[in-house]
């Protein structure tokens, strides 16, 4: 038996199911809470700090995506403080990663108004693979003239996806899709702290001699297309990726009898990138390597 | 899958053929339940496993047997459920009787406390699935094979219940839905039997056109009346069967001497090369709109997100131009109009509008009125007191060991199965830029490798009664000795279906793909065996 559990948000009363968030009564009063690090499908891991909001009573702002509700609570979701602390998070992201190909990010950005300039121009990238050899204490106090930056060229490894860790906010999203939030492959996990915090393979080794079994569930979770299909990158790079000219359509993988839903973006009538809608109840949002990369073989050649 | 107890997987590797099935096996696995593999081969699959029951090729019947004894004598029968729900219980207890847990280890090979484990964690849990696949279905005796797993349902009274039930995965997008629309040659669409006469009359009414009135042949019995010349002229839709059945050479001979053969597919795959007429279909998952039903009976929308290339045609269309130069016209039907044809003539479909299927993500049948939500799992009645309709049976079944027998000259037991990133014969996956993909390898137990004299990475020749072919050898420590694997995934380089023995399930036609009698050697430049594979190349 579920009891209810009644709080306030922004002066309105609401009753919510005992285990629901403060994100979940908030949504259901219609507040657009901004997240980075949330999916419906992945376990909250508070990372990101984006959703934070102000209860009554606490010393510090909590993460509303996994804060439980609790009765009689008081919370304040677009209080100064709250606005002040998103804006500081976007823009140290943005001082920080190339955030061009995350559209919510940049949404976010110009709701409250960031300004990432104020940390001066970007430092210089760093060399491929620099960044994964950095121990903990490599990170020294910088000079302040120019903004520290996780800049570097993208790691191309193999023909069906790219990762641009140039663009990677270290949200977790692919790390726990990756591991038991779905996936249950952990190929990839967090590597070094603070600054030097990444995304790496065992031994920062390439995906093909990783554990890695190309599901591209980190694709799919990924917010700022810092993991993106390589037929996306090439398409980008060559300047021909025309979101005008494309359509996304709904239907069914044609391999086993699971029956996941596969998302096809198609330009051009060939299909550019394949996804997983998270709220289909088959597949929550994933996929194997064939849904979603071995679909091609009606655009190669033909079309 | 997510909510229940124990989840026995026998004879499926579903971490790699139904990787998203297995998500949710990993939901359940993370909630609690405890995971019991049956298969030969130390898979993906069984690293995941509580307990993997490693039993011999074709012995899943005896290990059923060995399991049902000692549910029963340990006193773990569901009684109320086996008194309401089924008939011959008693006889079956007799049947089972002689299956010790010794003997079921002596001929199985599975350890007497594994098979114990099985069975009392089986039918102690609460809630408990049975699933499995081709590794059960695969043999000469398929049928008996799955209803040796049925009988385990029964006994507990896991069936018919949340979390509880028995449940064959499907290994493609829409072979139940194949079936679910009468592509059965005994069946209409809905399961409904050709050959009575009152369903049948309301298709000759709808239709126009009187409906045959005696069942078809099945893939089985049309490759034997090829034999006997009786089928002169086939028509083959979607299918690859020059690489896809057992003892392809001896298939390839069949169809070729066909009066006509007409090939409706999206490739010019080896069998449409065969064809006197080719129709270039298209991808119906894709190039056109429609339904495909899943594993778990869920009708879900198609759409058309691309044209066809070239002079690719929607199937539909083909048919009906060709019915129409045959000489009945059946116009230009839309897929909602042949699906709303079907709601008419199928009960089961009857709820299940076009705009319903876009709303719902699919339905599960049956789904008789528009007010049905659909249907999350069969055999309910089997409860009900007084029960709806008739008793679940009990059948005596007894095993019977693999047609391909091991002998000193063929002394390895070969199985077949797939892999994670390609789909049986390589038709769609064989294109793709896989970093995963790997020449197709005879996968071989450590210790048969050190008796022959084989190193990992060298060829071998591999010779059944029927063919030999080379390929590149792989040891896999998952195999115990005796025992090899390999995929038919890679056809055109190793035609492992050459190897393969029809010897086929009387009832469900299905082939003996996962027992095949071999030997392997070291590679010889000039030898008999090599004679024998160009012979057949």
């Amino acid at each position: 038996m579920i009891r209810a559990v009644t709080l306030t948000v922004d002066g309105q009363s609401i009753e919510v199911p005992e285990g629901a968030t403060l994100l979940d009564a908030a949504t259901a009063l219609g507040i657009d809470t901004p997240t980075l690090c949330w999916a419906a499908n992945l376990t909250p891991v508070n990372v990101c700090r984006m959703c934070v909001v102000e209860l009554e009573g606490a010393r510090t702002l909590v993460p509303s995506c996994a804060r439980k509700a609790e009765e009689g609570m008081v919370i304040h979701t677009d209080t100064p403080r709250v606005r002040t602390s998103r804006r500081m998070v976007l823009e140290l992201l943005q001082s920080s990663v190339d955030t061009s190909t995350a559209p919510d990010l940049l949404a976010y950005a110009k709701r409250y108004g960031a300004e990432p300039a104020r940390f001066g121009p970007h430092g210089p990238p760093a060399n491929a693979n620099e960044r994964d050899a950095h121990h903990p204490g490599h990170h020294h106090v910088p000079a302040g003239a120019e903004a520290a930056t996780v800049h570097q060229p993208r790691k191309v490894d193999n023909e069906l996806y790219i990762r641009d860790y140039g663009k990677c906010i270290t949200c977790y999203k692919c790390v726990e899709a990756c591991g038991t939030d779905a996936q249950n492959t952990f190929a990839i996990a967090v590597a070094g702290r603070g600054f030097e915090a990444r995304i790496s393979t065992e031994y920062n080794v390439g995906l093909p001699d990783s554990a890695c079994v190309y599901c591209g569930n980190c694709i799919n979770v990924c917010p700022t297309g810092a993991l993106m299909f390589k037929s996306e990158a090439d398409l980008r790079d060559a300047g021909k990726w025309d979101e005008a000219k494309q359509t996304t359509t709904r239907t069914i993988c044609p391999y086993c009898g699971v029956g996941c839903t596969l998302e096809l973006t198609v330009q051009d009538n060939r299909i550019v990138r394949v996804m997983s809608p998270p709220e289909v109840s088959v597949t929550n949002g994933n996929l194997c390597i064939k849904g979603r990369f071995g679909v091609t073989y009606v655009s190669e050649g033909g079309g | 899958m997510e909510e229940t107890d124990v989840i026995v997987l026998w004879g499926s590797n579903a971490r790699d053929a139904h990787p998203i099935f297995f998500h949710h096996v990993l939901k359940g696995i993370r909630n609690g339940a405890k995971l019991f593999v049956i298969d030969p081969r130390r898979t993906s699959t069984a690293d995941w496993a509580d307990s993997h029951l490693r039993l011999r090729v074709g012995t899943d019947i005896e290990l059923a047997l060995a399991v049902a004894r000692e549910i029963i004598h340990a006193g773990l029968t569901h009684d109320a459920f086996l008194a309401n729900a089924t008939e011959g219980y008693e006889a079956f207890k007799a049947h089972v009787e002689p299956w010790t847990l010794e003997r079921g280890e002596a001929t199985t090979g599975v350890p007497a406390a594994l098979i114990r484990g099985l069975a009392h964690a089986y039918a102690r849990a609460d809630r408990a699935q049975l699933c499995w696949t081709l590794g059960i279905t695969e043999h000469h005796n398929a049928v008996d094979n799955v209803l040796s797993l049925i009988h385990l349902g029964l006994l507990t009274g896991h069936v018919g219940r949340p979390g509880s039930g028995i449940n064959p995965l499907r290994g493609q997008n829409n072979v139940q839905g194949g079936g679910d629309m009468g592509a059965l040659p005994h069946k209409l669409p809905g399961f409904q039997d050709v050959e009575d006469d009152v369903v049948r009359a309301r298709y000759d009414a709808l239709w126009g056109r009187p409906v045959p009135p005696k069942k078809g042949w099945h893939l089985t019995e049309m490759f034997e009346a090829m034999r006997r010349n009786e089928l002169r002229a086939l028509y083959v839709i979607g299918e690859n069967p020059a690489q896809s059945e057992a003892d392809a050479g001896h298939i390839k001979g069949l169809l070729t001497s066909r009066d006509i053969l007409i090939v409706q597919d999206m490739f010019m795959t080896r069998t449409a090369e065969l064809a006197d007429v080719v129709f270039p279909g298209s991808a119906a998952w894709v190039e056109t709109d429609g339904t495909v039903t899943n594993s778990e009976r869920r009708v879900q929308r198609c759409r058309k997100a691309l044209d066809p290339p070239g002079e690719a045609r929607d199937d539909v269309w083909i048919l009906a131009e060709l019915s129409k130069r045959l000489g009945h016209d059946m116009g230009n039907p839309t897929p909602e109009q042949l699906w709303d044809e079907l709601r008419l003539l199928s009960p089961m479909h009857g709820g299940m509008s076009w705009a319903r299927l876009e709303a719902m993500d699919g339905i599960q049948w049956p789904c008789p009125t528009e007010d049905h939500p659909g249907t999350r799992f069969l055999h309910e009645r089997l409860w009900a007191q007084p029960r709806g309709g008739r008793a679940a049976p009990f059948t005596l079944v007894d095993p019977d060991p693999p047609v391909d027998q091991l002998t000193d000259e063929y002394p390895i037991r070969l199985t077949t199965g797939r892999r994670l990133d390609e789909y049986n014969t390589g038709v769609q996956t064989s294109q793709y830029k896989n970093p995963l993909r790997k020449r197709e390898t005879i996968d071989l137990a450590p210790a048969d490798c050190a008796r022959l004299g084989i190193e990992e990475g060298a060829t071998v020749t591999v010779t059944s009664r029927r063919a030999a072919v080379r390929v590149t050898a792989r040891i896999d420590p998952g195999l115990h000795a005796g025992l090899a694997f390999m995929t038919y995934h890679d056809a055109d380089d190793v035609d492992t279906n050459l190897l393969t023995i029809e010897a086929t399930d009387p009832k469900a036609g299905t082939a003996e793909f996962k027992a095949t009698a071999i030997r392997v050697e070291r590679d010889r430049p000039h030898g008999p065996a090599s004679d024998l594979h160009a012979a057949h190349a």
